[in-house]
Order: structure tokens, then sequence, then C-alpha cells
């Protein structure tokens, strides 16, 4: 398996220019252009219908593009550039193209049929072809970050939300990705259970993951977010510092949002 | 004085005896059961002509065991020619190209549209309509060719009518089961970088297998019945067997419990077996528990 080269530091960790997505009649991204640097931890926020998250999937190649394009580490999502065209990838290629990228969902979707332990070392036992005793140690030592030391041998039904969501963020971290996203991973849990994964993902910003979160925490946002990104109706509509954003948003929709979820 | 009464038990009420609710629906039930197995009974013993004598000689008789053997191996290959070519038009089914998902759901109109009893028939007089099946450039010259009649003997036209009948059915439940696999772990398996093969292999089959399973045991224990239709091609399995010796010596309903009881000794081992397969699947499924247990393994626990 050949390793991609490593990312040019001048290359910003993810670009999205002029992005476009519809599904059917309904134009979900209108244009979105984003540029997120090397250990930035960027919030994109909004109301529902929004198109944040379709962006977010977008990024890690879960949406086609209609229009734009969007580089991860310097290349190209979903296409090789050649000779001035984009010839689509074919789906083993983007599959290798997501080991660099994790990404964690609003439904943990971890795998049920396997335990907490064995669904960390899956990717890297299959995918990356790590041997098991050390993909072993390793999906332990994941577990122990996201505090969850006494759970390698419990399947998902057997844990609570939180704790699903905090075995799917270790999931994700066991392929070492050099960037997360992070779809509503709060959104499915209930209010007590927030705190322990806000911590996790906390944890992951100190030791500087470049991180995309699509969140409805406000406080988070304020909090941990390098800046914030606020969407409404398939476009940007304003960013900046949080403390900026949030205290003194320019634009009218965004104080109209801000408003309803403080 | 408007403050609220409250009713106090007087005391003793607490142990007051508790009268259980009657269920007289269960004794006339109950009564009916026991009337009818007594003339079941009744109609055992003072019937002579069920020879029980017989049933018994026959039971283990050469020629019965060797039909068992082949209705064994009817089911078996059949199914097996089921289960792979079904998951093959599943497959298909769930393609992106057209014409496989159109070539596939053909198949299964045309196997399901038809009675496997003509379906067996259709087979074994295919040499009347194509006398010779020949391997070669189609619309070019012939490389080989072959009798039909060599080709397809009773077993190979009893495989084709079962195997190919089967498939249909298979599609249908193993398409059943991928489609019950949540779209959020195709998702998860693809953001973990996996290829769409391996994250069948890995992610959707392994959960697909358990509703597959459960009706895929259905098929098998109803294809080894249905081997019985052989009976119109002449193949020498179970129930042909049993035809062939009362057809000499008269004593129909005798070899008929026969053939009864091994179909009945064989379908109870598949539904051991099965209930089995279907306890070992259940791991990691909530209200579910792996090994048998009277009460849910963990309680309290959030679904």
């Amino acid at each position: 398996m050949t390793t991609r080269p490593l990312a040019d530091a001048a290359a910003p960790m993810v670009e999205a220019l002029a992005v476009r997505k519809s599904f059917g009649d309904n134009e979900v991204l209108k244009g979105i252009d984003l540029t997120v640097g090397h250990g930035e931890v960027v919030s994109l926020l909004g109301p529902s219908g929004s198109g944040k998250s379709t962006l977010l999937r977008c990024i890690n190649h879960l949406e086609t593009l209609d229009g734009g394009e969007i580089s991860v580490n310097g290349h190209l999502v979903g296409y090789r550039r050649h000779g001035g065209k984009k010839y689509e990838m074919r789906p083993r290629e983007v599959a290798a193209a997501r080991r660099d990228v994790g990404m964690v969902f609003q439904r943990f979707n971890l795998f049920p049929h396997l335990t907490a332990l064995e669904n960390v070392m899956e990717a890297p036992v299959f995918v990356k072809g790590v041997g098991r005793a050390q993909a072993r140690e390793q999906a332990h030592e994941l577990l122990r970050r996201v505090g969850l030391p006494d759970k390698p041998a419990a399947y998902p039904f057997q844990l609570s939300g939180g704790q699903q969501q905090r075995v799917a963020i270790a999931r994700a971290l066991a392929m070492r990705p050099s960037l997360m996203l992070f779809d509503e991973p709060t959104s499915a849990l209930d209010p007590e259970l927030v705190g322990e994964v806000l911590d996790v993902m906390r944890g992951l910003a100190r030791d500087g993951m470049t991180m995309i979160v699509v969140t409805h925490e406000i406080g988070f946002a304020r909090e941990v977010c390098d800046r914030v990104v606020f969407m409404d109706g398939g476009v940007v509509v304003e960013e900046g510092d949080p403390a900026q954003v949030l205290t003194r948003p320019t634009h009218a929709r965004t104080r109209n949002f801000l408003s309803k979820v403080l | 004085m408007s403050s609220p009464s409250v009713t106090q038990a007087p005391p003793g009420y607490a142990d007051e005896p508790v009268v259980r609710l009657r269920h007289p629906g269960r004794w006339v039930a109950a009564a009916v059961v026991v009337v009818l197995a007594a003339m079941f009974l009744h109609f055992v013993a003072t019937t002579p002509q069920l020879r029980p004598d017989l049933v018994l000689g026959y039971l283990f008789e050469r020629s019965i065991l060797r039909g068992l053997l082949v209705t064994i191996e009817l089911t078996a290959v059949a199914m097996v020619v089921g289960i792979v070519l079904g998951t093959l038009l599943a497959v298909m089914r769930l393609s992106d190209n057209p014409l496989l998902r159109w070539v596939a759901g053909g198949y299964v109109g045309l196997f399901r549209g038809t009675p496997i009893l003509v379906q067996l028939l259709f087979w074994f007089f295919l040499g009347t309509v194509l006398p010779r099946v020949s391997l070669g450039v189609p619309f070019g010259p012939e490389l080989v060719s072959v009798s039909t009649n060599t080709l397809i003997t009773q077993f190979a036209a009893a495989i084709l009518g079962l195997g190919l009948n089967e498939a249909a059915y298979m599609a249908e439940i193993v398409r059943a089961g991928i489609g019950a696999v949540d779209r959020g772990q195709t998702e998860a398996a693809q953001a973990l970088g996996m290829s769409p093969g391996l994250s069948y292999r890995r992610v959707v089959l392994p959960q697909a297998a358990r509703v597959i399973v459960p009706p895929t045991a259905n098929e098998l224990i109803s294809m080894l019945k249905l081997t019985s239709l052989c009976l119109v091609i002449g193949l020498p399995e179970l129930l042909t067997t049993a035809q062939l010796i009362y057809g000499r010596n008269f004593q129909q309903i005798p070899l008929l419990i026969v053939a009864s009881i091994w179909y009945l000794v064989l379908t109870t081992l598949l539904s051991i077996v099965q209930a089995r397969v279907e306890r070992r699947m259940n791991r990691g499924v909530a209200g579910a528990s792996p090994r048998r247990r009277t009460r849910p393994a963990l309680s309290g626990v959030r679904p």
C-alpha cells in the first residue's frame, strides 16, 4: 500500500471553491468557499437545512459535487486532475483518499456486530493491514484516551449514547487522520451526556487536531473553535472569530439565528 | 374545612386474600383436545390396515434408505445452487448498472411466476425441443455438441428445476437482508477508507446475515419437502421409492407413513440446527442474548 505524499505545508488542510450541490430541484449548496488551515478548529453553524451537514459530507466525498471543487491536504477530493480535465476516481481510489480523514456521525453508526474494541481495530486491521496485536494495543490506548478503558468487550447496544459516540471518535482516530469531521456529534444525545463527548473533542482540539464541527453547541463553538462559519440557505453568511461572530454578528440572519438558539 | 379527604385503608386490608382470574376457556379447550386425541388413538389401535409391522419393516429397508440419501443430496445441491445464484442475483438487483438490475428482475419474475412442477417437467422434457446442446461461437461453428438427453439426466433436471427456482426466492431474501442494514453503516465503513467490496464483506453482509439466515433455513426445510415433486420425473428419491413399493404391494398408507417419518426426522434436525445458528448470529443485538438466558443479561441498558 503506497502512502500518499505528506501534505505540503503551504497548502491549506481543506480548500473548498465555489462548491455547489443539489438534491433534485433543491439546491443545498450555492457556491461555498471555505479554507481551513492546519490545526485549525472550525465550527459550521446555521439553521437546519442551511447545507452545513451536506458541505461536511462533500469534504469526505460521501456526496458528489455538482460544481466547484474541494481539496484536502492539497489533493482534489473525488477527482484526478489531468491535462486540464477532472477525471472521476474509481471507488477504490476514493476509499484510499478517505483514510486521511476521520468522520463522526450524528447517529454514531458503530458496527453493532462488533465490540467496542473490535470497532476501533476494524479499519487499521482490514484497511491498513496493521497486525492484530499492534492494532489491539492501539485500540486499548484510544479507548483510554476517550475515557472508556473498561469497556473494550462491550457491544454498542450495551453502551449509553455518549459512550457510543466516544467509541466512534476512537474508531475514527484509529486511522490516524490529519482531519476530523464531526457531523452534529451531540445532537442525538440526552442533555446530560453531551458534556462527556464535548470533553473528548476539547482534548483533541488541544492536541492540535484539525477539526470541522457541525454543531448546535454555541458554547463549545465559542470556547474551543478558532473560527465559526455561519451558513444559511446554502451560502456562507459570515465567518470569523467566535467572539466577534457570536456576540456582535454583522448580519441580520446571524442575529436572528443566535437569538433563537442562545 | 375543605382539606382533601384521603382514603385511609382500614388495618388488615393488606392481608386480604387475592382471588386469581379464572380461565374456564382453557378447561374447555383441554377437554376438546383430550377427546380428539382419544379418537385418534382409538382409530390407530383398531385399524389393522395401518400395519405398524410394515411401517417398522420398511423404515430401514435398503431402497428406502437409498431414496432418503437421494433426497438429502438433492436438497443440498439444489440449495447450494439457489443460495449462490440467489446472492449473485440480489447483488445484481442492487447494482448501479441498469442492465444487470433488469436482467435479475426478469429472472426473478420468470422463475417465481411459473409453478415449480412445470419447471421440473420443462427441464426434463427439454430434449424434445432442443435435441442437442452445443458449445461454440454463437451463430457460428460448433466446438462440442452433446445430446440433451445425455446431458440432462433425471438428477440434472431435478437440480435445474429446484435450484433455479430456489435462486429466485433466495434473491429476494438476500436483497431484503442487505436492504435491512442501515445506510449509516455503509457510510461509516466508507468514511474509514473501506473499499465497496470490503465494506460489503466486513460490515454489510455480517449484519444482513442475521436477517437472511432465518428465512433461508425455512427455504431449506421447504426444499427438503419440495424434492418429493421429483416423483413426476421418476427420480428415485424418498417419495418415489415409497410409491414404487406400494405400487407392488398396495400398502399405500403404511409406506406414506414411512416416508413421512423420515421427512419429519430431517425437518426436526434442521429446525434444531436453525435455532442454534440464529442464537449465534444475534451477537450485538439488544434484547437477543447470544447465550440462552431467561432474563436479559443487562437490565436497565439503554436501547
